[in-house]
């Protein structure tokens, strides 16, 4: 909150940097009878950037920077008592000093030397934060001075104020790089601490999943077990039911849209996908867990079928009905790029609609609908509330569709979900299977898109 | 050809089989519209009923010396409700009947009481009465959820209670009424007081942060690719990256939010500050995306004709193709922001599933979403939170309904074919 | 009772039987009208030429004479166009079974993306007009030689149509057409999207086809109407201008307005 201020305060710097410099540069040119270079508004902006962006910067710098400081300095000034090597104890000592600094609960004993410590974080803290303001606000003012006194009708303000406004654009433009980059070490990072503790080829090839490590080391299953497969064939046989419900009945509405409908029924049709495509995938969850897993029980117990409670079948149903306006928007789009020529051809052949449809479109539009169907298979893998409402916990390895299962994204989100360590091998797992839901999906993604855009080469 | 009966015959099946796939086309069509009827209506028909609760008419008469006017707080609010409890059903003894009946009413009904005193202390010494919101299984018998038939072992309102509800909605003391704290309280472990507040500003200040990151540096990111920059491997290779991004499942961001944004930058967990972050990562690509169709639709006729006046590209850029191009960023933006406001997955991963039952007033307090309250919410055991979840996704979908239509209308107005 | 030969003079086409007949074909896309009281003998065995310049309706009639307009939404048809006597827009009138009678060859090749096998037997197939391989084997072959097109590809029946250079692309797609059988081939300026030498061999194949089918054929160049066609109808802003023996029009047109476009005053 206070540096939202500091923020704040560093802006109007600048908005006064901004007027200075105008008013300064409209003087100047008036007073020394030159020409200005540029028009008053970018001497304006000269100032305003020279004052705002340094100092913006030292402070973004010093935010991330401060709290590995402080974490460092803390632990500097520990009695040896209380040092520890192993990292977990650390880093829960850590908390336990910054909450009692906070003045919340704790989860020990406070001693004198605990609370000195607290002390002392949170004298580091506020120290720590002074001197951000002095130094950010001494960069604002320095920089103000600095250009302003710079501001002569001669000075080139225009080019300056553009290079650095190119510079900043530059930088958003890399942030999405940045991005996937943060994904792929973070994950990586992770994942190779994990494998530190359980073997690849445990994780690969194993059957069985368990990851309830015990916290004393003398409890059953303390070691836990890390196989993943029955993981991998959970989220295939929920993607595989999906698809099942999305393939046809997306495939199909495009076919329609794009081939039959008038614009009457286009213009209803189109925002019924629209709006199934809108709605938030946990109202999806709610209603696979509330609805239709319900219902798929007591259906299946009718006609005498003993279905789970959290049956693949339900969740696999609505994660289907969920990528609907996935699968026919983009065969909606695919079936458009077909040629008129084609389908005109195929009619003055005298082939009814569906033939044309069946013998022509459909085989000339195959590889972008492989491509949306392998976009929409990503989607499935990847997707999260619904499964995590309404599929199972225990990894069943099974490929009946009325069980339990689990997938991937559940797993992920059980292990992370709830406090516990960072460092053990049930959290570092959860990084694990993202970094195999991030290849996969990549992947599927990679390629599907490959495949499409050689397919759109071709009609263009 | 035509004569022979084959050919006919093979026409009359080539029609029946056109109309067997047109009829597929269409069925499919109206499963989409059926499903859509269904998901919605099943959520109105389990969560309308939640703007209404069941309150109960108390009668006190208290008595100046049995409150500390001046230190409410002292005064145990909850006994006096428990003494005027049992004065309405006298003869009941046995400490458990006893505590079923203290459960007739929500256990909060004591801080009623006190805010009424507070508001109007001249009520001591005399008789007056007092709406208080009743139990959460009490609350759903009055809705019809319960069903009284069933043997009492198997139901969660026993005999006894049934027959001093019988006798209260015959004395006029049970009232359903427009249960407006459902907007104003944050979360509760009892059902009755649970409401959504605390969540609304919880996604509020996320979506703020979202916006504030992922707009500028969208736009600016947009601008660089479509106007500025050079034909290159290098900007290859970012577009590539923001095609893909967009498609990377978004549970995934959720672990970036915790490895990075929390554990290497500090941000502290479940702050709206920290979803924020990882919103805003997530709707980039959908801003940028947005963005560049928009600049890219503005045709090159506008910068030439500015070029050829002497404004600078940046001037070209900042004068006439960003206004331009305005309302399609901005009908992105929306767009971008609807989907973060729908997204719960990666919110899990940085802790804003927590319990919270204070309503957050900054970046860094505590807080959940809409979603994951709904998440929440959907998974307690009570029967009484199934109607407060289905309520809470009506509120969800009324307010992305109001997003995607406002960006529907902002690209009809604005809307220009050059 | 048809003589072969390019600039005849022969009185036997005026002669010919009379297959197709168009009486007052209006057609109009949504307000706009854009063919005006088209009347129009086609007769049997006998190349008609559709020339006029661009945006005339030339092309409108020509779909509409095996009812393509039905595929633009906007598009109404008035009037009457008869084949062998019978009114082909009438509602009980099976469009499917009158394609298959009034094919189609349009003017950009557009051989469909499967092989050369395949393509030329999608009509055949469709229509249920062979009973076997073998059959449809022959029926392929015939239908290649008749577009002059089978020395050229009888190697290469498995590979994708869409592989053949332009001009023979067009003739495969006659062959496409004259798969099914049809009674009168409706062309869509078949040249203006090949090269002079791929154009003659097109050209020489019309005339050839014409022994076997009714051939209508729309052209921008008056040039290739003269060469292919017996009788041409001039089509002008809407209206069919003048029609008669191809010689008569180019030679010694009745109406001003083609003598003015034959000499190239427009168009």
């Amino acid at each position: 909150m206070h540096s939202l201020i500091l923020a704040a305060t560093v802006l109007l710097l600048a908005l006064f940097g901004y007027a200075l410099g105008r008013s300064r540069s409209r003087n100047l040119a008036v007073a020394s009878g030159q020409p200005l270079h540029s028009l008053p508004t970018y001497y304006g902006g000269y100032v305003a950037i020279w004052c705002g962006l340094p100092a913006v910067l030292v402070m973004a710098v010093w935010l991330g920077a401060e709290g590995a400081i402080v974490r460092a300095l803390t632990v500097q000034s520990l009695p040896a008592a209380l040092v520890s090597d192993d990292p977990d104890r650390m880093a829960l000592l850590l908390t336990d000093i910054r909450n009692l600094a906070a003045g919340s609960i704790v989860s020990r004993d406070v001693d004198p030397a605990l609370q000195a410590a607290a002390d002392h974080y949170q004298s580091l803290r506020q120290t720590g934060f002074a001197s951000m303001v002095v130094v950010v606000l001494a960069c604002a003012m320095a920089g103000l001075v600095w250009a302003r006194r710079r501001v002569v009708p001669g000075l080139r303000a225009r080019n300056h104020v553009e290079r650095i406004i190119l510079w900043v654009l530059v930088a958003c433009s890399t942030i999405a790089i940045l991005t996937t980059i943060g994904i792929v070490l973070s994950l990586i990072f992770e994942t190779l601490r994990f494998f530190e503790k359980v073997p690849l080829h445990e994780f690969l090839f194993g059957l069985h999943w368990s990851p309830q490590t015990a916290i004393r080391s003398d409890q059953v299953g303390a070691s836990g077990a890390f196989g993943a497969i029955p993981l991998f064939a959970g989220t295939l046989l929920i993607t595989l039911i999906a698809m099942l419900v999305a393939g046809p009945i997306g495939l199909m509405s495009a076919i329609y849209m794009a081939e039959y409908a008038g614009s009457r029924l286009r213009s209803t049709a189109k925002p019924i996908l629209e709006v199934l495509a809108g709605i938030p995938t946990v109202v999806y969850g709610f209603f696979a867990a509330l609805t239709v897993a319900p219902f798929v029980r007591q259906s299946g117990g009718s006609i005498g079928l003993d279905v789970a409670s959290e049956s693949a079948l339900a969740a696999g149903v609505v994660m289907g009905i969920m990528i609907i306006p996935f699968v026919s928007s983009l065969s909606d789009d695919v079936i458009n790029a077909v040629p008129q020529s084609l389908r005109d051809a195929s009619y003055g052949l005298g082939a009814t609609q569906s033939e044309t449809i069946r013998q022509v479109i459909l085989p000339a539009a195959l590889p972008g609908i492989v491509g949306a169907f392998m976009l929409a298979i990503s989607r499935a893998i990847g997707e999260t509330m619904i499964v995590v409402m309404a599929a199972g916990l225990a990894a069943n390895l099974t490929a009946n569709p009325l069980e339990a299962v689990t997938t991937v994204t559940v797993q992920i989100v059980t292990l992370l979900v709830g406090d516990q360590e960072f460092d053990s091998a049930k959290t570092l797992a959860a990084f694990a299977l993202g970094l195999m839901l991030f290849v996969v999906t990549l992947g599927l993604n990679l390629l599907a898109l490959s495949v499409v855009r050689k397919y759109r080469e071709r009609y263009d | 050809m035509s004569g022979e009966p084959d050919y006919a015959a093979r026409l009359r099946r080539r029609h029946r089989s056109e109309m067997r796939f047109r009829f597929y086309g269409l069925l499919s069509i109206a499963l989409a519209g059926v499903i859509l009827v269904v998901l919605i209506g099943s959520i109105v028909l389990k969560g309308y009923s939640a703007f209404w609760q069941t309150h109960v008419r108390l009668d006190f008469a208290i008595s100046a010396e049995q409150v500390d006017i001046d230190n409410l707080r002292e005064t145990n609010w909850g006994g006096l409700v428990k003494a005027t409890l049992r004065d309405m059903a006298p003869g009941v003894t046995g400490r458990r009947d006893k505590r079923k009946l203290y459960q007739f009413v929500s256990p909060n009904a004591g801080y009623d009481l006190r805010d009424a005193i507070a508001a109007d202390p001249g009520l001591l010494g005399t008789e007056f009465s007092l709406w208080v919101k009743a139990s959460d299984d009490i609350d759903m018998l009055t809705k019809g959820h319960l069903d009284r038939t069933l043997p009492e072992s198997d139901r969660r309102v026993s005999d006894l209670e049934l027959g001093w509800y019988d006798r209260f909605v015959g004395e006029g003391r049970i009232e359903l009424r427009f249960n407006l704290d459902f907007f104003t309280t944050a979360d509760s472990r009892e059902p009755e007081e649970a409401g959504i507040q605390g969540a609304l500003m919880g996604s509020f200040l996320t979506l703020l942060v979202t916006l504030a990151l992922s707009f500028p540096v969208g736009v600016m990111a947009a601008v660089y690719l479509e106007e500025f920059a050079p034909k290159n491997r290098w900007t290859d290779i970012i577009e590539a990256n923001i095609n893909n991004l967009a498609a990377v499942p978004s549970i995934v961001f959720g672990l970036l939010g915790l490895a990075v944004v929390i554990s290497l930058f500090g941000v502290p967990r479940s702050a709206p500050l920290a979803g924020g972050i990882v919103l805003a990562l997530m709707t980039l690509p959908t801003i940028i995306i947005a963005s560049r169709a928009a600049l890219k639709a503005v045709p090159p006729s506008i910068r030439e004709a500015a070029t050829g006046l002497g404004a600078s590209p940046h001037q070209v850029v900042m004068h006439h193709v960003l206004p331009l191009a305005m309302p399609g960023i901005l009908t992105g933006t929306i767009i971008g922001l609807a989907q973060a406001l729908g997204e719960s997955a990666p919110l899990l991963m940085i802790g804003m599933v927590a319990f919270i039952v204070d309503t957050p007033t900054g970046f860094t307090d505590p807080a959940t979403v809409l979603p994951v309250q709904i998440y929440i919410w959907a998974d307690s055991p009570e029967r009484a939170f199934v109607e407060k979840t289905s309520a809470a996704i009506m509120v969800l979908l009324a307010f992305l309904a109001c997003m995607n239509a406002t960006a529907v209308w902002l690209r009809r107005k604005f809307e220009r074919r050059w | 009772m048809v003589t072969n030969g390019q600039q005849d003079e022969n009185p036997a086409h005026a002669a010919a039987r009379v297959k197709m007949q168009a009486k007052k074909v209006a057609v109009f896309y949504g307000e706009a009208q854009a063919l005006h009281d088209v009347d129009l003998d086609i007769r049997e065995h006998t190349v008609t030429a559709l020339i006029g310049p661009s945006g005339c309706g030339k092309s409108t009639f020509l779909r509409c004479l095996n009812r393509m307009n039905d595929v633009i939404d906007i598009c109404r048809v008035e009037g009457r166009i008869m084949l062998d006597g019978e009114d082909i827009n009438t509602p009980s009138l099976d469009t499917v079974h009158l394609r298959a009678r009034v094919g189609m060859v349009f003017q950009k090749p557009n051989p469909f993306p499967k092989t050369i096998y395949d393509n030329v037997a999608y009509g055949p197939r469709i229509h249920g007009m062979t009973s076997g391989k073998s059959e449809l084997d022959e029926v392929v072959e015939t239908s290649l030689e008749r577009a002059g097109l089978w020395k050229e590809v009888r190697d290469r029946l498995d590979e994708p149509g869409t592989g053949l250079s332009g001009g023979q692309q067009q003739r495969l797609c006659i062959a496409r057409s004259i798969a099914v059988n049809p009674e009168v081939i409706l062309m869509d300026e078949p040249c203006s999207a090949l090269d002079p030498i791929a154009t003659a061999r097109i050209e020489e194949l019309i005339d050839e086809l014409r022994t076997n089918f009714t051939i209508v054929i729309v052209t921008h160049s008056m040039q290739q109407a003269a060469r292919v066609s017996q009788r041409t109808g001039f089509f002008h802003l809407g209206e069919l201008v003048e029609v008669g023996n191809t010689d008569q029009i180019f030679t010694n047109p009745d109406d001003q307005r083609t003598q003015d476009y034959i000499t190239g005053r427009f168009g």
